[in-house]
């Protein structure tokens, strides 16, 4: 299948926003007649290669070829009109106009300037007709499914003899069912020629669909690969960078003795709780003093997994109770109420205000909880702010600065402040320990420690396996936004272990490699 | 072949297009006011209060035609009211100095045309909301109409009687003036523009989605700011149109007339959020405003503000049922 002459390639591209290198001599080619798939983990450089190839960003060094000759597009249209398309993640078209006009705008057929409507919905029919859709092309997009969509976007890329097709994770918001609409097409698209760059994070999409991987990691270039050529589990290994053996040697830490649980009820019951195109349906106990860790990759669900137990998404599926017998949780004011704290991942847009004072951050969400009308005496506030900013160590322990003008760590501290100040029975902390220094990850941990052995319980995510196994008692795995395996971290769990099962789905220990 | 179950993707088949909806409730609604009025007076039926409607109505009808065009792209311009009214003032105190009617025509035209132009690039490059730059705009056009005077001219000109004054009609006696036959021939272009040219399904894509039409490759820039520009002209024709029907300018016409315009292209079934509606739907729109008029001086016993309160009860009714279908169109 695959032509002896590559479409494309990129050869050494470099790309450097301010303080970050994006991209640093990456090569990349592109077969006729191939699905090749582009994998790493999120900012290991995916969308600024196919903004580069694209023309969205110029590039710093590095040269691109197009069927032998040297290009550089000038932006996304000219790239298409060179036979370049691309289909991004959302559907970028515009669903109040006609599937024909979708397909067409821009270029439609004209007699004297004037459209031809006739004209435009034949041709659209038989564009579509080639994709197997049977759709009544005078009906307004917005009439039709996302996945219909998607490939009406499709319809749209390869109407312009598009010889290389990108699809940018296409398929993040489809069902299973639509997926396979849009392999089929994929395929047939593939065996007609064109060449067909896939974006995804499903693993086993990839290995459903691509001929070959690409991986990056961290802006470089991991290598290239045919798909039966790399296991799923050494993909995996490539895209987090850590040889398994080296991991297991840096878990020498003491292992966290298993709390038992076993006769006692737990405080969290997550039931069958699920949202579709977030998380499938998944069960989740957790007691009083105990650590359960969320491993996965970026983008397995995790964060959904935590919103969706705080309330922060509705759940179409399922419940979660604290305290059997109480209502359920449905939104964030009424898990506050039931003693649930969620320190978020992305704390400078969900977290920290940075115009508010040290004292004004922490106070925030216990004055939530009591209710605006009854406000806290200063006296109680400052008693308080003294205390965590004492216990957590934060520098400048002045509580009356600007929190923008703390260190990362000492925001991270201030956020978890503010919920332990609420003194939450569960506590929930998505990636409490990223982009903060050594020493602040250190206290930070040890305080999860404290906090559990105080009777505490803590959901704790972090795409750091080793930090994951040292602190929880139990670990739930995820995969491809579903919940895979719940293991007990006794002496046989290891990072190994964790990656097989993120990479295979099962706990199965052998797995060829 | 499991293109059977793609096709099933669509969530519902209706009988009739969804987006036809909102035009035809206001159809139906315009001929139920017209039943009402042919059967409580007898002189309804007769022609000419049809013809009149378009005759009183016909410069409105212009203006909210360019209306159209800026709310097809999710945008508002409240400056049209005052450029009329600056229009019809330029025209008339330039005419008053003896400037020849053809040099005057021009000059007029052009004006509403520039400040639109100019204020399609403020909202475009400057990215500020349309609202804010047009409110600019309404105050400047205003401000004009009094700085050129303070008091009304009137407009004694040749050609502007003549063309204030021309009947065209049927041996029966009924007539329409030269006003209604350019506001057809505006009625008529602009359709074809909106139903049949690359700038006209510019103008849907934009409304629809402004982002997803810059990424498919859609000149957004040139479209914004040629509505506001269509709406600055159509306003122009309509400040000339207005100046035929008083044969005077005055600095204090045609205040708050933008929001007549709006409440029209909005009953005529326009979403306001942009995407969606038509130009007939704009030309049922201004009629059903003329025909509510109309049955309010026919009654007579009824005060004139009872137009306003029946106007906004409409508009309130349509941008629920817009709303009601917005959600099951999403």
């Amino acid at each position: 299948m695959t032509g002896n002459r590559p479409v494309l390639t990129m050869t050494g591209i470099s790309k450097t926003f301010p303080g970050v290198r994006a991209l640093h001599d990456v090569d990349f080619r592109l077969f006729p007649g191939e699905v090749h798939a582009l994998m790493g983990e999120n900012g290991a450089g995916k969308s600024t290669l196919i903004k580069v190839l694209t023309g969205v960003y110029g590039t710093d060094a590095g040269v691109i070829t197009l069927d032998g000759e040297q290009v550089s597009f000038s932006g996304p249209m000219q790239a298409a009109a060179a036979g370049v398309s691309t289909v991004y993640q959302e559907v970028n078209l515009c669903t109040n106009l006609s599937v024909a006009e979708n397909v067409f705008i821009g270029r439609e057929p004209r007699r004297l300037g004037a459209v031809r409507w006739g004209e435009m919905r034949r041709r659209a029919r038989d564009l579509l007709a080639r994709l197997d859709l049977d759709l009544d092309v005078s009906a307004p997009l917005g009439t039709y499914s996302l996945a219909v969509q998607q490939m009406v976007a499709i319809a749209r890329a390869i109407d312009v003899q598009a010889r290389v097709l990108i699809l940018d994770e296409p398929t993040s918001s489809l069902d299973a069912g639509e997926v396979a609409q849009l392999f089929r097409i994929m395929r047939q698209l593939r065996d007609e020629g064109i060449a067909i760059l896939f974006v995804t994070h499903f693993l086993d999409q990839v290995y459903g669909i691509a001929d070959r991987i690409t991986v990056l990691r961290n802006g470089t270039l991991v290598g290239e690969y045919r798909t039966e050529e790399l296991p799923q589990f050494s993909l995996v290994e490539k895209m987090i960078g850590q040889e398994l053996d080296v991991l297991e040697r840096l878990d020498e830490q003491q292992k966290r003795a298993t709390v038992d649980t076993a006769d006692e009820a737990p405080l969290v019951d997550a039931d069958g709780l699920g949202r579709r195109g977030a998380v499938a349906p998944f069960s989740l106990r957790i007691h009083a003093g105990e650590v359960v860790g969320l491993a996965g990759l970026l983008g397995s669900g995790r964060t959904e997994v935590a919103r969706l137990i705080f309330g922060a998404d509705r759940a179409d599926h399922g419940q979660v109770r604290l305290d059997a017998g109480r209502a359920p949780v449905r939104n964030p004011i009424q898990a506050i109420g039931q003693g649930v704290g969620f320190c978020s991942e992305n704390r400078r847009a969900e977290g920290i205000v940075p115009e508010l004072t040290v004292r004004e951050n922490m106070i925030l969400a216990m004055q939530a909880a009591r209710g605006w009308l009854r406000p806290i005496p200063r006296r109680r506030q400052d008693e308080l702010v003294r205390r965590y900013v004492e216990a957590l160590s934060i520098r400048p322990a002045n509580p009356e600065l600007p929190v923008r003008n703390l260190s990362g760590g000492n925001q991270q501290k201030v956020l978890l402040a503010r919920w332990l100040i609420t003194e939450p029975r569960l506590l929930i902390l998505d990636e409490p320990t990223r982009g903060i220094d050594v020493g602040a990850k250190a206290e930070i941990q040890k305080l999860v420690v404290q906090l559990s052995d105080g009777g505490m319980a803590v959901l704790f995510i972090s795409a750091e396996l080793e930090e994951v196994l040292r602190l929880s008692h139990r670990v739930a795995v995820m995969r491809d936004r579903e919940m895979v395996a719940q293991l007990d971290n006794d002496d046989t769990l290891d990072a190994d272990r964790v990656m097989r099962t993120i990479a295979s789905g099962t706990t199965r220990k052998e797995v060829t490699r | 072949m499991s293109s059977t179950s793609l096709t099933t993707g669509r969530s519902w088949r209706p009988s009739l297009p969804r987006r036809h909806v909102p035009v035809l409730a206001t159809l139906a609604l315009l001929l139920v006011m017209y039943g009402i009025g042919v059967s409580q007076y007898r002189a309804f039926s007769n022609i000419q209060v049809v013809f009149n409607v378009f005759i009183d109505n016909g410069f409105l009808l212009v203006v909210a035609v360019g209306m159209t065009f800026v709310i097809l792209t999710g945008g508002i311009d409240l400056s049209v009211g005052s450029v009329v009214a600056m229009t019809a003032m330029v025209s008339a105190s330039l005419l008053r100095d003896g400037l020849p009617a053809a040099l005057v025509l021009v000059i007029a035209l052009l004006i509403g045309p520039t400040l639109g132009f100019l204020m399609g690039c403020a909202i475009h490059f400057f990215e500020i909301q349309p609202f804010i730059v047009t409110l600019a705009g309404m105050f400047f056009a205003r401000g004009m109409c009094t700085f050129i005077s303070d008091s009304s001219i009137s407009i004694t000109d040749g050609f502007w009687t003549s063309m204030s004054q021309q009947r065209i009609g049927d041996p029966a006696g009924n007539f329409v003036s030269i006003s209604v036959l350019i506001a057809f021939a505006v009625v008529l272009i602009a359709a074809y523009v909106l139903a049949y040219t690359r700038f006209g399904r510019n103008v849907y894509a934009v409304g629809g989605n402004a982002q997803s039409a810059l990424l498919m490759g859609l000149p957004v820039a040139r479209t914004r700011i040629a509505v506001y520009t269509i709406s600055g002209l159509c306003s122009a024709i309509g400040g000339i149109l207005l100046s035929f029907y008083t044969l005077s300018g005055a600095p204090l016409i045609a205040v708050g007339m933008e929001l007549d315009v709006i409440a029209a292209v909005v009953i005529g079934g326009t979403v306001l959020t942009g995407g969606s509606g038509y130009v007939f739907g704009t030309v049922l729109g201004v009629l059903v405003l003329g025909v509510i008029q109309t049955l309010i001086t026919f009654d007579g016993s009824l005060n004139s503000w009872w137009t306003k309160i029946v106007i906004g009860g409409l508009l309130f009714a349509f941008i629920l049922l817009q709303r009601l279908i917005g959600i099951r169109f999403k």
